[in-house]
């Protein structure tokens, strides 16, 4: 292939300046690579060797290997296992809010109306904005004093993010206004590719609606909508930001901010990053089950 | 070509010659962000002055400032020359080797006497009774309260409360009474609400303002010595003391789960509460009619007595530490001896900083300076702190774990969250061999 080329382009800048085509690959290659073991490989290993060790970054004793003690504490910690639950609860709620608030959207706006474009844009705004600022912005809205949440439902004095049951429910509701639009978007991507003789096919054998969307239009969508539950189930497991700064309850402590608290205020770094390692391996095993299940969808 | 290399190659040589000499005469104090950072920078201006040495105060928001003390600390990064920072981290910062040990300079100085006791027990020494010290008392605090005095000088609401309560309305000298006063002025249906209390369970707000009540109450958080935690921690007291505050957190304005200095400033500010605790440093706020409509109005009072005379505060504040990992060791030890001259500290006093001085903080100048000296001269004797062990962190989320949920979610009760708590730490202690 470099001989190739190096063929067609004989007179290039720059093999006239002794560079080779090799070379040229290399200039581009060996900083990525090198960046990507300072950066990724490097922290990831030093990471996974500091996750035996009783290693506390705050102080200059040296780390002892402990061997599997970091993680057989984790494990054994009801207080972990609380923060995994409500995690998975977390989970469940803001993907499947997510799923189908942003899957209806879709199915709204793939038929003609008046500036859907302008209408799409608007709907993706959430996202675009930062995690932090959302989390301010929808803490003001759930004020009980004067946020519009409580004024416009009228709920009087109503303590969304006080009160312990309904908390986590608030904080999922934001993650489910942010995140439906990314949902809407590759569904609208799934919906727009479903070939349009199926619905006349369908319509001549007058099938209804609901045999349309179950028979028709969910099976084609499926893997696109795979792929958006994929990406938010993952990005919902690791949900910080906006978590953090709406509540302090008790249940709204996912393991992310378990993690951070761990890691970053009580300088529990070889039990931390053992703990990252625990919801790396959660994550990892989620994803397989989901690309199962996807690439049995496309097989169909 | 070959000229403007030369040229450059002997700019930078001059640059890195000339770098070390520069650097020396530039201090950096690392702090959080708030009024006593703006404070100091005007003091060391003054030193600037004096000397020559430029030195900045750099400041980070509160809630990143351990986070980013301590990631530098762990870089062994030089960014910062001298750090004004929390008590409780003494500790960890001195048994992690990042402070200097100040225990000659303190001796030298003989500031064991010069500073107010409690600050030097608090805010320099570690362990405790050891006669090691990290740290100059800087900016001494404690929790205190304000309080609307138009509200509880209504003539009204003075023979409304004397009838119900049988004695009169007044700045609550006992616990109990603090809880009657809240208790009747909260008023949901006039916006009107009894007291704001620290809630707040990402760091050490709660823990902060439980402190109050427990210590009052002549309870403690355990012995700082022998690391005891059974039977002081979960004793009577601390368990009246934690229902006590739980009794308070129902007399709050709603949505008061998530509070801290800000939002009890604003319990004021905006007419919310008839009283708000705070530490002492954001009081100027209050005083100032720009920041508070109700500036006039406003008064201030130090924590009240427990049920047998306890009287105590939680500590806030800081003390200055040396940085191990500055290139400016010598400089910093210069500034800090300008630092703790008498005028100096008078100084600091006047720009609003709280002097930890012990003659700046008895001098009647110093305590009738504002409406808030008063109360604050009177805590400052009386202040105990939390734990200032490496593993403080994990004693304060375990804290935060056992104590929320009873204070605002009601669950369980005041006895067994300390039981659980007490559990927690004496597992915690074990872990670092502290206890067997």
């Amino acid at each position: 292939m470099t001989e190739l080329i190096s063929r067609l382009e004989p007179d290039s800048r720059a093999a006239s300046r002794g560079f080779s085509d090799l070379s040229i690959r290399n200039l581009f290659i060996i900083p990525t690579i090198a960046f990507l073991i300072i950066f990724n490989v490097f922290p990831l290993l030093y990471s996974l060797w500091t996750s035996f060790t009783d290693f506390r970054a705050s102080t200059t004793a040296p780390a002892n290997w402990i061997g599997l003690a970091n993680y057989r504490e984790l494990l054994s910690d009801p207080f972990i296992w609380r923060n995994f639950t409500i995690t998975a609860k977390y989970v469940l709620i803001s993907v499947t809010g997510q799923v189908v608030v942003g899957f209806g959207l879709a199915m709204l706006l793939n038929r003609k109306i008046p500036l859907k474009g302008l209408i799409t844009t608007l709907l993706l705004l959430p996202m675009m904005l930062s995690m932090a600022v959302v989390g301010l912005f929808w803490k003001l809205l759930y004020d009980p004093s004067f946020g519009i949440i409580n004024y416009f439902l009228g709920l009087g004095k109503f303590e969304w993010l006080a009160d312990p049951d309904v908390a986590l429910y608030a904080v999922a509701l934001v993650d489910i206004w942010m995140w439906s639009p990314f949902v809407m978007l590759l569904s609208l991507a799934g919906l727009s590719a479903v070939p349009k003789h199926l619905y006349e096919a369908a319509e001549i054998d007058r099938a209804g609606p609901f045999y349309t969307f179950f028979r028709i239009t969910l099976p084609l969508v499926a893997p696109i909508l795979m792929i958006a539950i994929i990406f938010r189930t993952m990005e919902a497991f690791k949900t910080f930001d906006h978590a953090y700064i709406l509540s302090s309850q008790p249940t709204t402590e996912l393991i992310a901010i378990r993690l951070y608290k761990m890691a970053f205020l009580e300088w529990q770094t070889g039990l931390s990053s053992a703990l990252a390692y625990i919801v790396l391996i959660m994550v990892v095993a989620i994803t397989n089950i989901y690309v199962k299940y996807l690439n049995k969808a496309k097989a169909r | 070509m070959r000229r403007y290399i030369s040229r450059l190659f002997a700019g930078a040589a001059a640059l890195a010659l000339c770098v070390p000499a520069a650097s020396a005469q530039e201090l950096t104090i690392f702090w959080a962000e708030w009024d006593p950072a703006n404070y100091l920078q005007e003091l060391v201006n003054e030193y600037e002055a004096e000397t020559g040495v430029v030195v900045t105060v750099e400041t980070t928001p509160w809630q990143d400032f351990q986070t980013k003390a301590f990631t530098e600390f762990n870089a062994r990064g030089s960014a910062y020359d001298m750090i004004v920072g929390d008590s409780q981290w003494l500790g960890a910062a001195s048994e992690g080797g990042h402070y200097v040990d100040l225990t000659e300079f303190f001796k030298k100085h003989d500031l064991g006497n010069v500073m107010a006791p409690a600050t030097v027990k608090y805010y320099a020494e570690y362990p405790g009774n050891s006669g090691k010290f990290w740290a100059i008392p800087a900016e001494g605090d404690a929790v205190g309260w304000s309080y609307r005095k138009d509200w509880f000088e209504d003539p009204a609401e003075m023979k409304a409360f004397e009838a119900k309560y049988g004695y009169p309305l007044d700045v609550p000298k006992t616990w109990q009474q603090l809880i009657d006063i809240a208790e009747f002025f909260h008023r949901p249906d006039e916006n009107r609400y009894g007291v704001a209390i620290y809630t707040d369970n990402s760091y050490d707000g709660l823990v902060m303002g439980v402190e109050n009540a427990l210590f009052s109450y002549g309870a403690d958080l355990g012995n700082y010595e022998t690391y005891e935690v059974e039977g002081i921690l979960n004793s009577e007291q601390a368990v009246a003391a934690l229902e006590a505050y739980r009794q308070l957190y129902e007399y709050t304005p709603p949505g008061w789960s998530k509070t801290f200095f800000v939002e009890n400033n604003q319990a004021i500010t905006e007419g919310l509460a008839a009283m708000s605790m705070n530490y002492f440093a954001f009081f100027p706020a209050l005083v100032n009619p720009a920041s508070n409509p109700h500036a006039d109005a406003t008064g201030f009072f130090a924590n009240p007595a427990g049920p047998d005379g306890d009287q105590f505060a939680a500590l806030g504040g800081q003390g200055i530490s040396i940085v191990s990992y500055s290139n400016n060791i010598d400089e910093s030890y210069k500034f800090l001896e300008w630092f703790i001259q008498d005028d100096v500290q008078k100084r600091w006093a006047d720009l609003g900083g709280y002097t930890a001085h012990a003659a700046t903080l008895e001098s009647e100048e110093f305590r009738n300076a504002t409406p808030y000296n008063e109360a604050f001269y009177q805590t400052m004797f009386k202040v105990k702190d939390f734990w200032a062990v490496p593993e403080y962190a994990e004693l304060l989320t375990a804290a935060n774990r056992r104590l929320y949920p009873y204070v605002v979610g009601g669950e369980g009760t005041a006895k067994e969250a300390l039981d659980a708590l007490a559990a927690d730490w004496v597992e915690t202690f074990k872990k670092y061999g502290r206890t067997e």
